[in-house]
């Protein structure tokens, strides 16, 4: 009987735990599959002020500048000095800036993606989000959102005016169109060559951002710090343009240790009053080992080891159970997502109920070990 | 008696319950009593007489309120659990009423449990004395078979081969034939009386009997607390 509440108890952690886990990474990739884990961006333009003179009283009175678009500063070096960082996957300079996409009377504010395609597509798989046409920039072809396709009545095939008022127009042709599957960037985003960008932009040979992905997503913060002073850039990760995000995470992650930590006790006090019965039922028994020879000792870790027994395999059929149940979710589920079941939080749970068990039997197996053999023997 | 010929030596023994308590009650008023390497003695008594109590003591159950108990020759009232647990699992054996043997254990197993306390693992050589000391009891048949499959008289037979299996100096019995029929009673007594032959360890056998009590070589007598009587038997025939 026993063995079943353990089960539970490890099936719902391991469920759970997984559901939750799967949930996460889940948004998570959902969330930066259409954003780079960093992006590295010009320092903002301050106003310059001139140190006063020694034992003079300086009043200051200051506008914040307006930042202008600008390209990074010897973006080629850096680029290469990140290619050769390890804990990098991948670096994509952009050019990126503002632009009006007319059709006709319409017009559409938009953000124009200067990009190396080659390099982009390893930050954001553009071409598993292509809808329509081909994954093509560069020879007057770019690639528009399906939102402003909409909007603009635009096919794949058709003529788009941007406008960027540098008075460098230009007419592309619409080789794709993609869905992000994020209204805002489906709506704005107009992905057009490195170098056409540059000129519509005005940033000839330069380029505003560079995009990058990092190994252990979790870590993006610490390594955006590491690149600020490395390259003395303003770094963004994507845990701080996601901080609601990322709170939202955090509270779903506290919740769920809650609850495996509470369905824990529950299981540790299950195996305790399991066990404390145990050494009632069995008290004559442990009074015959004392007289045959069993010391306190060999009582003790019998119970111990009885304890730890019931985790180990109650855990195992636990984790058989929440095997079945996340098979059940990922087979016949709503199909949302897929739930992963990570081999450490198996091995973790069914060491963790292991130990529970033999925590839970510590007070059982002591009163067993104390029981004078005298009156355990007499106990009928 | 030579001192080296002695098993058990008690000297002033005395044991009160709830010590300190305004219930204080003395149950032995001080025992003296020698038990030699190959004695075979009953010690009887009516009930409340302080038999068990006795019992409990020299098995090193139970510590003497006063007194000391020199077991082969070694003082016990200053030893602590484990020492006494470790002299009591090499030099004495046991065997109750009720047989008590380990549900869960086959008959091959309760016999063993003794020398897997002390040693761990059986070797061979335990397999082997275990298997013979159930061939001395008459079960060689039923090694392998659970206590619950066995008649009361085989089950005591059981618990008999396992007080022995360690070769105890001392052999110590609680009214053993107390359930079982007359017939029955008569076969496991004549089991202690082969042992305490064969093995020559002392055999210590309270039972309220007197027929039983009678077929041993010595009577050690029992009455509220005090010997009354300690007397070589004449004439040791058991009539069942």
């Amino acid at each position: 009987m026993i063995m079943v509440g353990i089960a539970v108890g490890v099936a719902v952690i391991v469920f759970v735990s997984a559901l939750i886990g799967g949930l996460q990474s889940n948004i998570i990739a959902r969330t930066l599959g259409t954003q780079a884990h960093i992006r590295l961006l010009s320092p903002d333009e301050v106003n310059i002020v001139l140190r006063p003179a020694p034992g003079t009283l300086q009043l200051l009175q200051e506008d914040k500048r307006a930042q202008r678009l600008r390209s990074i500063n010897n973006w080629q070096s850096i680029t290469a000095a990140l290619d050769g960082l390890p804990l990098l996957t991948a670096v994509s300079p952009v050019v990126s800036g503002p632009a009006f996409a007319r059709r006709g009377e319409a017009l559409e504010s938009v953000a124009l993606v200067g990009i190396d395609v080659e390099r982009y597509q390893r930050i954001i798989p553009l071409r598993d989000y292509i809808h329509a046409g081909q994954l093509r920039v560069g020879g007057g072809d770019a690639m528009i959102g399906r939102q402003l396709a909409d909007k603009l009545g635009l096919r794949v095939g058709d003529k788009l005016r941007l406008e960027t008022g540098q008075q460098n127009n230009a007419v592309v042709n619409i080789a794709a169109v993609f869905e992000l599957g994020v209204r805002e960037l489906d709506a704005r985003y107009v992905y057009l060559d490195l170098k056409q960008a540059q000129a519509l932009l005005n940033l000839p040979g330069g380029v505003t951002v560079i995009d990058v992905t990092v190994e252990d997503i979790f870590s993006a913060d610490k390594i955006a710090r590491q690149i600020e002073r490395l390259t003395s850039l303003k770094t963004e990760s994507w845990m701080e343009t996601n901080a609601q995000l990322m709170s939202a995470l955090t509270s779903q992650s506290l919740s769920t240790n809650m609850i495996k930590v509470f369905v824990a006790i529950s299981v540790a006090f299950g195996i305790a009053s399991v066990l404390s019965v145990s050494v009632v039922q069995r008290t004559r028994e442990i009074g015959i080992m004392r007289a045959t020879g069993a010391t306190q000792q060999q009582i003790l870790r019998v119970f111990l080891i009885q304890g730890g027994v019931l985790g180990l395999l109650g855990s195992i059929i636990g984790v058989a159970v929440s095997y079945t149940l996340v098979w059940g979710f990922n087979t016949y589920g709503p199909g949302l997502f897929h739930i992963p079941i990570a081999q450490s939080l198996v091995v973790m749970s069914v060491a963790l109920a292991t130990l529970t068990g033999v925590l839970a039997a510590a007070i059982p197996s002591r009163r067993a070990a104390r029981l004078d053999p005298v009156v355990a023997i007499r106990y009928v | 008696m030579s001192d080296s010929q002695q098993v058990l030596r008690l000297e002033a023994l005395r044991k009160s319950y709830n010590v300190g308590l305004p219930n204080e009650t003395e149950v032995l008023h001080g025992i003296d009593l020698v038990i030699g390497r190959h004695d075979f003695a009953a010690l009887i008594g009516p009930s409340g007489s302080g038999k068990s109590t006795l019992l409990n003591i020299i098995g090193l159950l139970d510590k003497p309120s006063e007194g000391e108990l020199y077991l082969l020759e070694q003082p016990t009232s200053t030893m602590d659990d484990d020492a006494r647990t470790a002299l009591r699992g090499s030099a004495i054996g046991f065997v109750f009423q009720f047989h008590h043997l380990i549900q869960a254990f086959t008959a091959i197993d309760n016999i063993l449990m003794p020398l897997m306390l002390k040693q761990g693992k059986p070797d061979r050589a335990a397999v082997e004395r275990a298997r013979s000391l159930l061939a001395a009891v008459g079960l060689e048949k039923f090694a392998r078979t659970p206590p619950n499959q066995l008649s009361g008289g085989q089950q005591q037979r059981v618990a008999i081969a396992r007080a022995l299996v360690t070769e105890p100096a001392l052999l110590l019995a609680d009214e053993p034939t107390g359930n079982l029929d007359t017939h029955t009673a008569a076969e496991i007594f004549e089991l202690f009386r082969q042992f305490n032959r064969e093995f020559g360890c002392a055999v210590l056998l309270v039972t309220h009997d007197l027929r039983l009590s009678a077929a041993c070589d010595r009577t050690i007598n029992l009455v509220d607390g005090q010997l009354v009587g300690d007397a070589l038997n004449e004439n040791r025939v058991l009539t069942s």
